[in-house]
């Protein structure tokens, strides 16, 4: 094949580079409401286009993030991950 | 294009002009509506116990974050909440409450409430549940207001320093209303 190297794991690829991560909160071992509650507070402090990672250990993250990010005008959720232990949330700020 | 054409036909159809005045207008009563558009929530705070002054300010804190504007009225037991001494000492007490592990009967005697608080404070702490203080001063941070009901002050002989820093003092049941009428949740807890 004349394809270059990483062709194939090119998407992949760019998913994970699509996005650089501005600030990280740490919120493992907290829970319900903090976890969102935290994450509001921290997107206050970033400016447009900028990403923040939630590193939350607290299951009910995974639906709460989702439903406050929906509801709240000027955030956008772009991922989600569930790892082993750590939770992890991706939020961008609209421009 | 004729300047006729421009302007309109001469039966309903509306003109460019009348059109532009049109949008104007609408994108101005949008842009009132827009203005206005924060979207409010009024709590009516009434227990003073430490299980039941949690709700209020989870939801509070929450809806902070969602953006909304809060407004949380404390009255009655609810007042102890936002009162800097007894907030750090909030009981909570298995009688006449079946789910907890303690027999009414038993609970009911001397020091039984003391056992049920530290119970329950032994399992905020291991579930790394936040504390009341904690929430309280989240919320203050958020923009949550806090009013402590006039009425119940004095019925309580408390003075309106008892209360944190940031604590409204001073209002009644009529800001209550007037709060809920113009909100969009309203919740009684």
């Amino acid at each position: 094949m004349l394809l270059p190297p990483n062709t194939i794991l090119g998407d992949e690829v760019k998913t994970m580079t699509e996005y650089e991560i501005t600030e990280t909160l740490d919120v493992k071992g907290e829970n319900c409401p903090m976890p969102v509650v935290k994450t509001k507070q921290a997107v206050d402090d970033l400016d447009g286009d900028e990403v923040l990672e939630v590193l939350a250990t607290d299951p009910g993250s995974m639906s709460d993030l989702g439903g406050w990010a929906d509801s709240t005008p000027g955030v956008e959720l772009l991922e989600q991950e569930e790892g082993e232990d750590v939770f992890k949330h991706y939020v961008r700020v609209a421009e | 294009m004729s300047a006729e054409e421009a302007g309109g036909d001469a039966d309903d159809t509306p003109s460019r002009a009348e059109l532009a005045a049109r949008v104007e207008e609408l994108e101005e009563s949008l842009a009132a509506i827009e203005d206005d558009g924060g979207k409010k929530m009024s709590i009516i705070a009434t227990k003073g116990t430490l299980d039941m002054a949690y709700p209020p300010l989870i939801l509070a804190s929450t809806a902070a974050a969602f953006g909304y504007d809060v407004t949380v009225f404390h009255t009655f037991w609810g007042l102890d909440v936002l009162h800097e001494e007894h907030s750090k000492s909030l009981q909570m007490s298995s009688v006449g409450n079946p789910n907890t592990p303690v027999p009414n009967a038993i609970a009911a005697l001397p020091g039984m409430d003391r056992l049920t608080t530290r119970m329950m404070e032994g399992r905020i702490e291991d579930n790394d549940t936040a504390t009341i203080e904690e929430l309280l001063e989240t919320s203050l941070e958020m923009g949550v207001e806090f009013q402590a009901c006039q009425m119940t002050i004095d019925l309580m002989d408390y003075d309106e320093d008892d209360f944190f820093d940031g604590v409204t003092t001073g209002v009644g049941a009529a800001t209550a209303v007037q709060d809920m009428a113009e909100a969009d949740i309203q919740l009684l807890i």
